[in-house]
């Protein structure tokens, strides 16, 4: 690295956040062929488990019904906000590119999915609404060889339209 | 009724069957095309070296987390719940690589009606070297 490098990559913005739970998001309601193709897409080639897609057969498991892989994403695909959305919109639309903000260039600015630890609670079904809100709880930074890395956790917990707790993940992403 | 492994009958060292892929770009894509992973450090190779990785695009770390959840669910069978997995990202998926799932069985416990296992896991590549790192707990079907 042949930038010059700042003491820390904390912002105030994560100062003034840290521990203020997000106002919940709601999922679109996870069809069967939403889980069906989830499991296609990380079991392919291969035909994936028929408790992913087989209403008849999944009804005969613990289950009782069709269930999502447990990894499966029910907030893939906003209608809006998606990732890179505002600046290939700003393109088509012949505006300005958007500010991009902190995540600019220079230090910090990039950032990696340091990892993550998932506890499962009632499974996502056909039918589901899942709610999400998450927080930003700790950070810690030190030398690496990429320079000055800041290592952020965030807890996100999934809730279902019953209440029940769906996960908990705690998530650290690696800026640097 | 669906296949399944009963608590009774697994140990602690124990070895899971590894899950396999080799991840080019189509498959990257095809985990995009689920999971709206659509990033460009993922799908563009000028975009991954910025990035700092020199051979290009890399692939996603929920795309290795989903290999090992296939091969818990592969070899738990319908009946178990996987309550807990915990992955680190150490090394980087390049475009190509070989991964094969790795899973041991570390610890076999009971707790109040849970019949449970922890289980040791890794992603490994071509050349041996584990890139995520991490465990899972299952809780197995018993014949008690």
């Amino acid at each position: 690295m042949t930038t010059e490098q700042p003491e820390t990559l904390v912002t105030q913005e994560m100062i003034d956040t840290r521990d203020k739970w997000s106002e919940p998001r709601k999922s679109w309601p996870v069809s069967a062929s939403d889980i069906r193709r989830w499991a296609q897409g990380v079991y392919w080639p291969e035909v994936p488990p028929r408790l992913y897609w087989d209403e008849e057969y999944a009804k005969n498991t613990k289950w009782g019904g069709i269930i999502a892989p447990e990894e499966f994403n029910p907030f893939a695909f906003p209608l809006e906000g998606a990732y890179g959305q505002e600046a290939a919109l700003a393109e088509v639309q012949g505006r300005p590119a958007p500010s991009t903000g902190t995540m600019g260039s220079g230090p910090g600015s990039n950032a990696m999915n340091g990892g993550q630890t998932i506890r499962y609670h009632a499974p996502i079904r056909p039918g589901d609404v899942i709610s999400t809100t998450s927080a930003l709880v700790d950070w810690n930074e030190r030398q690496t060889r990429l320079g000055l890395t800041m290592f952020v956790t965030n807890e996100t917990r999934w809730t279902n339209q019953n209440g029940e707790l769906v996960c908990v993940k705690t998530q650290v992403s690696i800026r640097y | 009724m669906a296949y399944n492994v009963y608590f009774e009958d697994v140990n602690v060292g124990d070895e899971l069957p590894g899950f396999k892929r080799r991840t080019d770009l189509m498959n990257w894509n095809r985990y995009a095309a689920i999971n709206d992973e659509f990033i460009p450090i993922h799908m563009d190779d000028a975009a991954g070296r910025q990035g700092q990785n020199e051979q290009g695009a890399f692939g996603m770390g929920n795309l290795r987390t989903a290999y090992i959840h296939n091969m818990l669910r592969n070899w738990a069978g319908d009946e178990a719940e996987i309550r807990e997995v915990g992955i680190q990202f150490r090394a980087i998926n390049q475009k190509n690589d070989q991964l094969t799932t790795t899973g041991k069985i570390v610890e076999k416990y009971v707790d109040g009606n849970d019949h449970l296992v922890r289980i040791e896991t890794n992603v490994v590549n071509q050349e041996g070297a584990g890139t995520a790192p991490g465990h899972a707990i299952i809780c197995l079907p018993s014949r008690g």
